[in-house]
């Protein structure tokens, strides 16, 4: 059976008079139940990383996207693996939508073979470059040049697709997301450019950190929307306009409001430059869940124990992903010099730290 | 015939460029006004705007749009007008770039190339003079190219192109106007020299002169001085390519020599003569060493604009003369 449900009107930016995404989307059981499996999966995933960090199972940089998951779940809703994409560190939840798989995910934080990037990648450089995600980029802002060159590509290509590229907005202040943006505007790029405004670059709030905080702005010429990222349907419904607007008009901006309930990473409480009634106010208001849980049970799609079987399970899941990956080697010594280059064969065999005495 | 570098490059792109529909080149001043240096003269009129593109004065930008293009299935070819502005765009040649392959697990590839005029030209000063070979030269997943001939420009810059890897391909703008001779072998379509193979430009048996790019005109230069004035016979090899590195070749001329002097206009500094040294003298190559093997280098300063004091900055024919003398015993 299928329902409608309204969405939540965005702010816009230089988009002409009743051009932009519908008051209401249509959507069935199936499909709410599994934005909440999705949104579920990604939430225990997140929570469980936690723990292993704190366990030292994953070491070095972890930066969680617990309380954002609305943003890659309702943008998956709209776009196929053909649309390309690319994000910046804080990862995971994308690379669940396009990879499907939790235990390969865990695999890759923990650093064995079995993982996504066979353990050579970590956290931030999770990649699923069959299904056009490109990561999973550490270096603030460099994405934003690198997902408009895939938007390139595509346009090359004369291929019907659209290229997102996702930053945040600390990142929203790099020189290169100008230098981008001018550029897709110039050749009229499919390219979606998404701000995830979760209010804190690091510890820095938007205000002390932009002059213009309203992002969807900041293209300049090019066009913008602010839409409320804590709705899977408001934001299906944006991207699904957002994509068909790059591909005939070229790029556009979108900013979505979220939150992330985590610290930065795992070396930040989260605490000193935000207030604990702050964070437990955007846990009540703006949790992607809680939200999909109230919709689903407002509209009868499920009933609430259904809704606690789906978390049980996922819960189940991350718990078998996490005894995988726990069960799963290292990866062995020759993975070391492997894969740096495309035909090895061609280059001379990379040094050891001791080149006189390398068992490799 | 006779042919400049800057047409052997131009011709190497052509060929390319009609070869695969892959292949687009951009950056500043690529498109309608035929290149800041002209090497992309005439490309514009024949495949027009969707392979030759134009770009706003923005590296790191286009820089990272060529990295993004090539990991969706383009083959770029990214132009730095010079090599002096890529450090506004470093982060997208190491970071984005080479190491792409490692941090997938071997998943993604970025058939990019990048290249421009490298190194010290005529009087434009310290912002615009610099090598970067030996910068680019130590980052793991690139390789860097340093052609001197048209032979090798032709040559090398065609492998860069069919290559998947990454490429930082460093050209030298002195040598643009160059002419040299390139063989029937070399002007035909399909002409690619191996990746990380050196040519020995010049046999001998005397000692061993390790160079690249436009040093290695001079290095010629100065073994036909040495052998003219002094009797010494130089080997000269033409690296070609500084990462691969073809350690083979100056093992086996060593060998031959048993003396070694490297030659670059970069920085003494953790530079490619230093690297090579540290190769040889680390390897059972050392044995055959009679003498300390010498570097030859820029001097290691910012450049002077002044012109004698860019000359004083800069490795000079008699410069590599006094230092085969000394490592032959014959000063």
């Amino acid at each position: 059976k299928v329902i409608e449900l309204p969405v939540r009107a965005p702010l816009t930016h230089l988009l002409p008079k009743g051009v932009g995404p519908r008051p209401t989307v249509k959507t069935t059981r199936t499909e709410a139940l599994n934005y909440f499996t999705d949104i579920a999966t990604i939430r225990r995933m997140e929570v469980s990383c936690d723990n292993l960090y704190k366990a030292k199972f994953i070491r070095g940089f972890l930066h969680l996207y617990d309380g954002q998951e609305g943003v890659c779940v309702g943008m998956e809703g709209a776009l196929t693996r053909e649309d390309m994409l690319i994000t910046a560190y804080r990862c995971h939840g994308n690379q669940y939508m396009r990879e499907r798989s939790v235990p390969k995910i865990i695999a890759e934080l923990m650093g064995r073979k079995t993982g996504s990037s066979k353990g050579k990648g970590g956290s931030m450089h999770l990649y699923d470059v069959p299904n056009n995600f490109f990561g999973g980029n550490g270096i603030v802002g460099a994405q934003a040049p690198v997902g408009t060159g895939l938007a390139l590509a595509l346009q090359y290509q004369g291929k019907k697709n659209c290229a997102i590229t996702m930053f945040g907005d600390g990142a929203a202040n790099q020189g290169q997301i100008f230098e981008a943006q001018n550029m897709a505007k110039l050749w009229k790029l499919p390219c979606i450019y998404v701000c995830e405004n979760n209010r804190y670059g690091m510890g820095t709030s938007v205000e002390r950190s932009s002059q213009n905080v309203n992002y969807y702005t900041r293209g300049d010429q090019i066009p913008g929307m602010k839409v409320w990222g804590v709705d899977v349907y408001t934001v299906r419904e944006a991207v699904r306009f957002a994509k068909e607007w790059a591909i005939n008009e070229g790029p556009i901006i979108l900013e979505f409001e979220t939150y992330r309930f985590h610290g930065h990473s795992m070396s930040d409480p989260g605490t000193s430059y935000r207030t604990k009634e702050e964070v437990s106010a955007m846990r009540d208001s703006s949790d992607p869940l809680e939200n999909l849980r109230k919709t689903i049970l407002d509209n009868k799609l499920a009933t609430e124990d259904e809704l606690s079987k789906i978390e049980k399970d996922a819960r189940v899941l991350v718990d078998e992903a996490i005894k995988f990956a726990q069960e799963s080697p290292e990866p062995e010594l020759s993975a070391l010099k492997a894969d740096i280059v495309k035909r090895p064969e061609e280059v001379p065999h990379p040094r050891g730290p001791d080149m006189k005495n390398d068992p490799l | 015939r006779n042919m400049t570098v800057r047409d052997a490059l131009t011709s190497a792109m052509d060929e390319e460029l009609a070869r695969d529909p892959r292949v687009f080149l951009m950056g500043e001043e690529v498109g309608r006004y035929n290149g800041a240096y002209k090497v992309s003269r005439g490309l514009w009129d024949k495949y027009g705007d969707r392979r030759i593109r134009d770009t706003p004065i923005t590296e790191a930008g286009f820089a990272g749009i060529g990295v993004g293009a090539a990991m969706g299935g383009c083959v770029p070819i990214v132009e730095f007008m010079t090599w002096n502005f890529s450090m506004q765009a470093i982060d997208h040649v190491v970071n984005s770039a080479a190491k792409l392959r490692y941090m997938t697990g071997g998943t993604g590839s970025v058939p990019v190339v990048f290249r421009g005029p490298n190194g010290p030209a005529a009087g434009v000063a310290a912002q615009h003079s610099q090598c970067f070979a030996a910068w680019y030269g130590s980052v793991p997943g690139l390789k860097v190219l340093v052609p001197w001939s048209s032979e090798d420009a032709r040559g090398l810059l065609k492998a860069a192109i069919r290559d998947d890897n990454p490429v930082v391909f460093l050209e030298n703008e002195l040598l643009y106007g160059e002419e040299f001779f390139v063989s029937d072998a070399a002007l035909d379509k399909n002409f690619v020299l191996p990746i990380g193979k050196a040519k020995i430009e010049r046999e001998g048996t005397d000692v061993t002169i390790v160079t690249f790019s436009r040093m290695v005109g001079t290095s010629l230069k100065a073994a036909e001085e040495l052998a003219s004035k002094h009797g010494v016979n130089a080997e000269v090899i033409n690296l070609r390519s500084v990462r691969p590195l073809d350690v083979k070749t100056i093992k086996d001329s060593v060998a031959k020599t048993s003396r070694l002097v490297t030659v670059e206009e970069g920085w003494p500094h953790y530079g490619v003569g230093s690297e090579i040294i540290a190769s040889i003298t680390e390897s059972e190559a050392f044995d055959y060493l009679d003498a300390n093997p010498e570097r030859i280098t820029g001097a290691d300063i910012p450049m002077p604009y002044a012109k004698n004091l860019e000359a004083a900055a800069l490795p000079q024919i008699k410069d590599i003369v006094n230092a085969v003398l000394r490592t032959t015993f014959r000063s």
